[in-house]
């Protein structure tokens, strides 16, 4: 048998962002041993580069702002894809979870008054967004860390030993969730630096390791984001959903090409930014649908009375869902009316003073003088479209976040699927993070408690054994095959390639099938990456085992995205580009198949949602619901 | 990570070169001319020390009517030449035969001693504590300010609560420098020009000094309750992020102004007259 | 775009030894060192261990020293150097090593735990916090730290004597303790705890010489010293040096 090196835990999150952070102090409130597991140092996960802010209807700025408002937005934002009831939950959660986090010493922007300030943000009807700056994911993530601390030196003073109930393993890297039966059992892993394996059993394990950016080329995320989370739960029998939207974030920086995708936050345009092309045209006036035409401004002088005085003036359509505004900006630059390095001019310096921009958006500042050699203060930044989030993910209980079928198994933050539907909003990731994050952390310490100790799921040494064979093969890889080993770093350039060429912002039919056989080959290919060296602190390991994850996942996508012909928030297909309202309630629900087919090994079914509450519904225009919902589920 | 142990005795195994840290041989990899801003604070204080102790002891040629040296005022010793009007208070009795600049130096050296930018100067450039930026100091040992007599680091305050009283009198020196020889009022001269100059110097820096910055407000834990004190705490921050730009000007002022003082006192230069 | 050869020094090894390595590796225009480093990974060392996770300055992860300089790797330009220039890049040298470029930062997080925790005023419910943004903004500088723990690696108390580490709490945590002593509605004191004097009688405040290296490699550009160091120094002579407080402090002693 392999050796490894063993824990007991009660509740195991995989995961040390916002949700998984909260999911365990949550977990350890209720008295639970809890262990959080995450591939970097604690502290540094992902959601340290959010940068505009935390949605919740506080009404701190704007006193009519309540969370039915907020339910709304976010369902027009997600084209009334998302699961109802989560985005009720999220929206009547949020203000209560921002809160706490200043008793845990967070320290928000004020208003005059002293409150949280709130800022504007696309798609949001009132200024929403609890910021810091525009490096509010750092807060968060700093106050979610330094209350673990808080924990931990509370059990110190109890019982002489700061990790006694609530231990963070940094530098691990989960790559089995492990099950007795149906039923979850705990974590395998290895150890970053040192190469070694550990498993930790544990009858509840919460999945919140973020989403899957890096396996397309043009991307804000971090390394981090190789979707282990959603391919763990695949290989444990737990279906995705929505895989195929993914949010193209309209703003990235494109040049110089070495930090092509790096975000370049929204606020800039809640704050007062216009994007214009290279004609000198505001072109967004020319892309507001149909669904949206009454909420926006249509002339320049109407847009620009909004920012003083939003009462009486419609809202620049700068401020559009995410999803339009990147559209919009690829039409522009294939349109052959894009800047000098393939983007649009996003352009403050007209409307902000050079102190103010400096004030409001000093990481925006910082970031394009070090890295563009770009003064913000006095010239337009050059942007364009940027992967940047995956709607898409574990099919979880809406209040429970209990994933479906495996027992055990939670999931919650960016992995989860259903929340954003087809689109998520702005700032709603975070608020998104910390009420399922905590939902999560509460709902698997209820489980894990509940179960007696006759109860508890064993860890069967054959699954160790086979996870182990699994993590080692890169070493091998040499040896047995007969072709010669793959350079898991050109394989992974090659996934990158294949997915933003043809599965990025705009879809077609011929050029998704052409990409699942492209994720075939390189599956074939990726079992002989072979790696040099020993186990400790070998990253060209960890990414051959990292190309399992992001194959299955960008399968997925590739997958679900050529079954759905329509266009919708993050899915725009070319050859269907209408939205179509009888996809609407449509999920597809993806599994790994029993046996390959031509189209690979994902499986793929249609599912109903369940039909939105009554209440929920009478909240908006019967004329607008008729854009998205079918007659009958209108007259229903 | 590595706690409570001895410093190495051998100079091999300390600080960068200690065992489980990356082996590099080199104390320091750095590749530009990293020793320049330690040797040139050493140089600057260094004259400075030289130039004020000859001056210190001199006690000569540091009045010329109206203008007094900053050395030495106020004039405390019964020794001090007559000054019409000026600073001198003969609270020393006969028996100080030395210079009288000895009796109130030691208030501007203590307050300039330490201060947090000068401290800051002399541990990089005269005691290479550290000489610059990760490169590695030479010491055994080090236990910063944590004991007698670096502890003594603390009582800047008390300085610069003297250093207000001070630099009030020098200002009356100033006053006074608007005087003709024969003392009327209403003259200008080049003399006048440097002391005016210098006693601005001598304020900002005084002012811009972080235990005045902590003394006006930033000891307070709310602001917005103290709207007047917040209001002054803003302007000596502003000052104070030129703190060590104003102690060098000043230091160099105060050096010009004696020196002035001392060329004309000793009928080397003839003040010129503005009006 | 303009694209040249550059002479880099990397050093690779482990806690058995290891030594600078020298490769040859091509630059393109606009990028920075992380770049070359991935490109020595792609190309030409797969298993050269380095840590980063955002590319973008906002994680801290990718510290390491270039040019003997403690930096980013992900926000060093490779504009900054001349094209002829040799560029050695190493691991962070206060801490110990775990292999190449990954050193084990273990110090910083123990010592994250000895600082007291924010706490919180009694008798205000969540949702009632009310605070003015003239009184959290100092706070909020010292909270825009990233933790890449440059400034507890340039800091010389601990770089250069190994044997400080244990009384030493470095700039970063001494910062942490100064930003809770200046929260509006920190109740620390109420609860019985000064920070002020616990700065200097816990965490080794005394130790800093205000040499200002951590103010010059923080990436963040926070005034580490100016804004941090120096008040909560000057805090703590308000707590024990200043005569009139000590005085103070021995009559109400007397008085039972
Ligand atoms: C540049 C940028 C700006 C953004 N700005 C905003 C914003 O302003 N507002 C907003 O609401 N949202 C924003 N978002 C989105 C939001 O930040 C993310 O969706 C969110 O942070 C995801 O958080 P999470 O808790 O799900 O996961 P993450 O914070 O990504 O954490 C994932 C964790 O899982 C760990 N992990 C992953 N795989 C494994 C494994 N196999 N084993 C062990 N651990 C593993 C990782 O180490 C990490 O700790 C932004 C995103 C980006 C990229
Ligand atoms: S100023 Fe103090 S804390 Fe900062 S590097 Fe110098 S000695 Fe260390
Ligand atoms: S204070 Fe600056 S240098 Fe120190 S850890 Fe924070 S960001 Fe890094
Ligand atoms: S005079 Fe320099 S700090 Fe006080
Ligand atoms: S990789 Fe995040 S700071 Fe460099």
């Amino acid at each position: 048998m392999t050796q490894v090196e063993r824990h007991t835990y009660d509740v195991v999150v995989i995961g040390a962002g916002g949700a998984g952070l909260r999911a365990a102090i949550e977990a350890r409130e209720q008295g639970l041993r809890t262990a959080v597991i995450c591939k970097s140092l604690f502290g540094k996960a992902h959601t340290v580069m959010a940068e505009g802010g935390i949605a919740a209807s506080m009404g701190n700025a704007n006193s009519s702002d309540n969370w039915q408002v907020h339910f709304r937005d976010t369902m027009r934002g997600g084209k009334f894809l998302n699961q109802w009831r989560m985005a009720e939950l999220h929206a009547r959660e949020a203000p209560d979870r921002v809160w706490e986090l200043e008793t845990w010493g967070a320290l928000f922007d004020r208003t005059k008054d002293g409150r949280i300030s709130q800022r504007n943000f696309g798609g949001h009807e009132y200024p929403r967004l609890a910021h810091v700056g525009d490096r509010t994911g750092l807060e968060l993530i700093r106050t979610l860390q330094q209350k673990i601390v808080s924990l931990q030196q509370e059990d110190f003073k109890e019982l002489g030993d700061y990790e006694a109930r609530l231990k963070v393993f940094q530098e691990c890297t989960v790559t089995r969730v492990l099950k007795d039966g149906p039923k979850v059992s705990g974590v395998f892993g290895y150890v970053r630096e040192s190469g070694r394996f550990f498993v930790i059993e544990a009858p509840a394990v919460v999945l919140a390791t973020g989403g899957i950016g890096k396996s397309f080329k043009v991307t804000s995320n971090s390394w981090e984001y190789t979707g282990d989370g959603h391919a763990l739960a695949l290989l444990a029998g737990a279906p995705l959903i929505n895989m195929e939207f993914v949010q193209f974030h309209p703003t990235g920086m494109v040049w110089p090409p070495s930090v092509k995708g790096i975000l370049v936050t929204e606020s800039v345009r809640g704050d007062g930014g216009v994007l214009r092309n290279s004609d000198g045209k505001r072109f967004m006036f020319d892309y507001i649908p149909d669904v949206f035409k009454e909420k926006y401004a249509q002339s320049e002088d109407e847009a620009d009375g909004w920012y003083a005085d939003p009462e009486h003036h419609r809202r620049p359509p700068e401020l559009l869902p995410r999803d339009e505004v990147a559209r919009a900006i690829n039409s522009e630059v294939k349109a052959g009316r894009g800047s000098p390095h393939g983007g649009v001019f996003l352009d403050v310096s007209t409307r902000l003073s050079a102190e103010e921009i400096k004030r409001r958006l000093p990481s925006m500042h910082h970031q394009f003088m070090e890295l563009a050699d770009v003064d913000i203060t006095a010239e337009p930044m050059e942007v364009g479209p940027t992967c940047h989030y995956v709607m898409g993910g574990v099919d979880v209980d809406p209040d429970s976040a209990a994933a479906t079928g495996v027992p055990g198994l939670y999931a919650a933050g960016e992995v989860a699927g259903g929340m954003h539907g087809s689109n998520r909003l702005g700032g709603n990731s975070l608020s998104d993070l910390l009420v399922f994050g905590r939902r999560a952390g509460l709902h698997a310490a209820q489980y894990a408690a509940g179960l007696g100790a006759a109860d508890r799921p064993l860890v069967a040494d054959e699954q160790i054994d086979a996870a182990a064979a699994e993590a080692l093969r890169p070493f091998s890889a040499e040896g047995g095959d007969p072709a010669a080993p793959e350079n898991p770093y050109t394989l992974h350039q090659e996934l990158q390639q294949t997915m933003n060429d043809l599965v990025g912002i705009i879809r077609r039919a011929d050029e998704m099938r052409e990409a699942l056989t492209r994720l075939a080959a390189l599956r074939l290919r990726a079992r002989r990456a072979g790696v040099e060296g020993h186990r400790q602190f070998n990253p060209g390991w960890h990414l051959a085992l990292d190309l399992r994850n992001m194959l299955l996942v960008s399968e997925c996508v590739a997958r679900a995205a050529l079954e759905r012909t329509e266009s919708r928030g993050g899915h725009t297909r070319d050859d269907h580009p209408e939205m179509d309202r009888r996809w609407r309630k449509v999920n597809l629900v993806l599994g790994i198949a029993e046996a390959e087919d031509d189209l690979g090994q994902v499986s793929l079914v249609r599912r109903d949602m369940p039909p939105i509450r009554g209440d929920l519904l009478t909240l908006f225009e019967k004329d607008e619901l008729l854009k998205y919902l079918t007659d009958d589920e209108v007259d229903a | 990570m590595a706690t409570g142990t001895e410093p190495h005795t051998d100079a091999a195994r300390r600080g960068v070169l200690t065992t489980g840290r990356a082996a590099i041989a080199a104390r320091h990899l750095r590749t530009d001319r990293w020793w320049v801003p330690p040797l040139v604070t050493a140089l600057g204080l260094g004259a400075f020390v030289v130039y004020s102790t000859w001056r210190a002891f001199a006690n000569s040629n540091y009045y010329s009517e109206p203008y007094v040296s900053p050395f030495y005022s106020p004039c405390l010793g019964a020794n001090c030449v007559d000054m019409p009007l000026g600073a001198r208070w003969p609270l020393f009795g006969e028996w100080w035969g030395l210079s009288p600049a000895l009796l109130v130096l030691i208030f501007p050296l203590g307050f300039r001693l330490t201060c947090y930018y000068y401290r800051k100067a002399y541990y990089r450039g005269f005691w290479a504590s550290p000489p610059a930026c990760a490169v590695a100091e030479p010491h055994a040992t080090y236990t910063g300010e944590t004991r007698f007599p670096l502890i003594l680091q603390n009582i800047h305050r008390y300085f610069f609560y003297f250093a207000i009283p001070v630099a009030g009198i020098l200002t009356y020196d100033v006053v006074l420098a608007f005087r003709d020889t024969h003392g009327h009022w209403g003259h200008a001269g080049l003399g006048t020009l440097i002391l005016l100059i210098n006693i601005v110097l001598i304020w900002a820096y005084t002012f811009s000094c972080h235990s005045c910055r902590h003394i006006v407000g930033g000891r307070l834990k709310h602001f917005s309750k103290h709207p007047v004190r917040y209001r002054l705490w803003s302007w000596v921050g502003k000052l104070n992020a030129r703190h060590m730009l104003l102690a060098w000007a000043s230091l160099i002022s105060v050096a010009v102004a004696d020196f002035y003082v001392f060329l004309v006192a000793s009928g080397a230069f003839d003040d010129p007259r503005f009006f | 775009m303009s694209t040249y050869t550059a002479h880099f020094k990397v050093w690779r090894g482990d806690t058995e030894g290891g030594g600078l390595q020298d490769f040859d590796v091509e630059v393109n225009d606009g990028e920075v060192v992380l770049d070359i480093i991935h490109r020595l990974q792609a190309t030409q060392a797969h298993d050269l261990a380095v840590r980063w996770n955002c590319k973008a300055g906002k994680c801290g992860s990718c510290s390491a020293e270039v040019n003997g300089r403690p930096r980013l790797l992900c926000m060093t330009r490779m504009s900054l150097f001349g094209e002829d220039e040799v560029i050695t890049v190493t691991p962070m040298r206060a801490f110990p090593i775990v292999r190449d470029l990954v050193t084990d930062v273990s110090f910083n997080y123990a010592k994250a735990r000895e600082v007291p925790s924010f706490v919180p005023p009694a008798g205000l419910a969540p949702g009632e916090y009310r605070m003015a943004q003239e009184d959290v903004a100092r706070s909020q500088e010292f909270r825009k730290c990233i933790e890449c723990f440059l400034c507890q690696d340039t800091c010389h108390v601990v770089r250069d004597h190994e044997e400080n580490k244990a009384a030493f709490a470095g700039p970063r945590f001494l910062m942490r303790i100064a930003e809770l002593d200046m929260h509006p509605l920190d109740a620390a004191q109420e609860a019985g705890l000064d920070r002020k004097s616990s700065a200097q009688d816990d965490h080794g405040l005394g130790y800093c010489n205000i040499t200002k290296c951590c103010t010059e490699v923080c990436p963040e550009q926070i005034k580490i010293t100016d804004n941090a160091l120096i008040p909560l120094k000057e805090r703590a002579v308000d707590r024990k040096y200043d005569p009139l407080v000590w005085l103070g402090n021995v009559i109400r002693r007397r008085t039972p």
